[in-house]
């Protein structure tokens, strides 16, 4: 179940990421348009917090690392894109106004709505790395099991994403569903009995 | 395989291609590839190998004027709504067919082109014969980014707005929502008109019909293959205003090759979509999806 548990957390933070990104380009084209330069901004702002983020998770599971604590991270996230929902069409009616270079607009844009939580989600992966690693000559093993499902977790994110749910529903309305998701995978890590860590 | 198959698929391969002409040019934009062909005295304009998915515009060499397609003459027909337009906005300027005949017609008109590619706008000047002046002034912009910036500086409206940047195999989607209409509606004057170009036989049709529908209310649709919708930000002026209107173009028109009263036959206000249909907003905006079809 443990380790059910911890995989699944990882899948999910993989599928949130990419739905995320893909929504960011369909939030920004209404004020920046859809050009590449645009996805460039937006892929450019998810590399860079993805990239911090390993750092700062692989920092943070030194300390006292648990299954509750990652679901804390993946919740954190999820918390985090509120922000978007609440006031997402302000800022990027500002920035729009202000920045006359859509390129550097977008860029800004990018910044200011997804670096928190994809910096947050990208936390993830390595914080669980510690929590499934018990002996050295298994360590490769294990790591390679987690990104398979958290990178698989992030095609099926963008497959679903940009294929059917734009279909189906709102911008806003997924945005709230994979809150939901977060708050609920969030739920299970912490029901979850701990375990004495390896 | 027999030989009788493959000349049946040899006859299918040059059934399929079309027949572009020459290649005279080619750049490779941000954007897309902007190609220019030419066939027994007509250039066009493709953004595709021998212009696979269509012609983005054409001209006849010797009659630069005449106007190839039948969609630019429909789009002439936002005229009929409103004659004597004096601030015109583009989006899109292709070949640059439809500001060429704008300022050919309305000469003291001041006209404003938005298009995103700077390489359209090369090409256009290069080979169109397309030529801006503080007259006729191109911004290389997003067509939205421009109206929302034209909106925040408050300075100026127009009384007629063409909408002609969808292709049949690309719409932009962000074109293509009520938002966006909104904010064209909102740069037009009182009386002012929308011109659209888009396709009679996209899957597309009842959404793009209910969404210019809740934003104007009934408009005119002409169909003919190309599908123009002519909508007012007023009051939608009657069939017999439209024929009134029209007769005053009929020498303008000449040049062109068509006499306005073709276009009478093709205003229709039937709402021949159903209702029902989901209405495109800048949360729900799936065209490419809906157009390819589920």
């Amino acid at each position: 179940m443990y380790a059910a548990v911890l995989y699944l957390l990882a899948g999910w933070s993989g599928f949130f990421v990419m739905g995320i990104e893909l929504l960011g380009g369909r939030l920004l084209a209404p004020y920046f348009g859809s050009s590449i330069y645009v996805w460039g901004a937006i892929i450019t702002v998810f590399m860079l917090a993805l990239s911090l983020g390993y750092l700062i998770g692989g920092r943070y599971s030194v300390h006292d690392p648990s299954l509750r604590r990652l679901g804390l991270i993946v919740l954190a996230a999820a918390v985090t894109v509120l922000p978007v929902l609440v006031a997402g069409d302000a800022l990027l009616d500002a920035l729009s106004a202000r920045m006359a270079d859509p390129r550097f607009g977008s860029l800004l844009a990018a910044l200011a709505l997804f670096f928190v939580p994809t910096l947050i989600s990208g936390m993830v992966s390595p914080y669980a790395v510690r929590l499934l690693v018990a002996e050295r000559e298994h360590a490769g093993e294990r790591a390679g099991r987690l990104y398979f499902i958290s990178t698989f977790g992030s095609a099926a994110g963008t497959l679903l994403t940009s294929f059917y749910f734009v279909l189906w529903f709102e911008l806003n309305q997924i945005l709230w569903g994979m809150l939901g998701v977060s708050v609920l995978v969030a739920l299970a890590a912490w029901r979850v009995r701990p375990r004495a860590l390896p | 395989m027999s030989r009788a198959a493959l000349a049946l698929l040899a006859l299918l391969y040059v059934a399929a291609t079309p027949a572009a002409g020459t290649l005279i040019h080619s750049e490779r934009s941000q954007y897309r590839e902007v190609l220019v062909y030419e066939d027994a005295g007509t250039r066009c304009l493709c953004f595709t190998h021998g212009c696979a998915i269509g012609r983005q515009s054409c001209i006849e060499l010797a009659h630069p004027d005449h106007m190839v397609f039948e969609y630019t003459r429909m789009m002439l027909g936002a005229l009929f709504l409103n004659p004597d337009p004096h601030d015109i906005l583009v989006i899109g300027l292709g070949g640059g067919t439809l500001p060429r005949a704008l300022r050919q017609l309305l000469p003291a008109a001041h006209i404003d082109v938005a298009e995103i590619d700077p390489a359209v706008v090369r090409v256009a000047t290069q080979y169109f014969g397309f030529q801006s002046s503080p007259q006729l002034s191109v911004s290389t912009e997003d067509g939205r980014a421009y109206v929302r910036r034209l909106l925040r500086e408050a300075t100026r409206k127009y009384d007629l707005i063409m909408l002609d940047a969808y292709e049949r195999e690309y719409i932009p989607e962000h074109l293509l929502t009520r938002e966006f209409l909104r904010q064209v509606a909102g740069l037009l004057r009182p009386a002012g008109v929308v011109a659209a170009n888009t396709w009679s036989s996209s899957r597309l049709y009842p959404n793009e019909s209910v969404t210019y529908h809740a934003v104007f209310g009934d408009f005119y649709n002409l169909k003919s293959g190309n599908r123009i919708i002519l909508a007012s930000n007023g009051e939608l002026p009657t069939l017999e205003q439209i024929r009134r209107n029209s007769a005053r173009f009929t020498e303008a028109f000449a040049p062109f090759g068509f006499a306005p009263q073709m276009l009478l036959p093709l205003f229709s206000t039937q709402a021949d979509w159903d209702p029902a249909a989901r209405v495109l907003t800048d949360q729900y905006s799936p065209a490419n999806l809906l157009n390819a079809g589920r």
